[in-house]
C-alpha cells in the first residue's frame, strides 16, 4: 500500500479543517 | 520510505499525509519549518484539524516504535481537546499493541490521567500507580506515577 502524500500544504491543512482530520506533516530528505 | 504495510494503512486511514521535500520543494520547506520550527528531517508533525501542532517526532523510527509515536500524538491531541474516552483509548491502544517501546510507559501514565478527567474517577490513579510497579519500573513516567500509589 502506497501512501498518497500531499505536496500542497496549505490545501491539506484546509482540507484537514473542512474534514476534521489530521494532517501528519512530513519534513523528509529522502530520495522522492 | 515507510515500506512497511501496517506504517502505510495507519497513516493513510488516520491523518490526511501532506511532505515537504527540503531540496525538491526548498521554498516550501523555509516557509513549513519556520512556522512549525522544524530544523531537522525526518520531522514528522502531527497536526490538528486547526493546524495546531499535537505531536512531534524527530529522526528515523522502527515500524512498531513509529505506530506507537503516531497513536500515542493522536491521543494526545484527543487529551487536549478534553476528547477524554478517545484519548484513552488511544493511550491504552499504544500500551496494549506496541508494548515493547518506548512510548508505551508514557502512554500508560497518560492512559490514567485520561480515565481520571474523564471519569472523575481518582482510583485511575492508584492503579495506574500500581501497574507502574509490574511494569516499565525504571521508566521516568513510574517515578511520576509514584506518588499515585499513596
Amino acid at each position: 500500500m502506497a501512501i498518497t502524500w500531499r505536496k500542497d500544504i496549505d490545501k491539506a491543512l484546509d482540507d484537514a479543517r473542512a474534514q476534521k482530520r489530521h494532517v501528519l506533516l512530513d519534513f523528509s530528505a529522502a530520495p522522492m | 520510505m515507510y515500506p512497511d504495510e501496517r506504517v502505510a494503512r495507519f497513516i493513510q486511514d488516520n491523518f490526511i499525509p501532506a511532505r515537504i521535500h527540503v531540496k525538491d520543494q526548498a521554498e516550501d520547506y523555509r516557509r513549513y519549518a519556520q512556522r512549525y520550527n522544524a530544523q531537522w528531517t525526518p520531522t514528522l508533525l502531527v497536526i490538528d484539524s486547526q493546524g495546531t501542532e499535537r505531536h512531534r517526532i524527530e529522526g528515523f523510527l522502527p515500524a512498531d516504535d513509529l505506530l506507537a509515536q503516531l497513536t500515542l500524538g493522536l491521543g494526545h491531541s484527543a487529551f487536549v481537546q478534553e476528547r477524554w474516552d478517545e484519548a484513552e483509548r488511544r493511550f491504552r491502544e499504544v500500551v496494549d499493541r506496541f508494548p515493547k517501546t518506548e512510548s508505551a510507559p508514557e502512554a500508560l501514565y497518560w492512559a490514567g490521567v485520561a480515565r481520571y478527567k474523564g471519569k472523575g474517577d481518582v482510583a485511575a490513579l492508584a492503579e495506574t500507580g500500581r501497574e507502574f510497579t509490574r511494569r516499565y519500573q525504571d521508566s521516568s513516567w513510574a517515578k511520576k506515577a509514584s506518588v499515585w500509589r499513596s
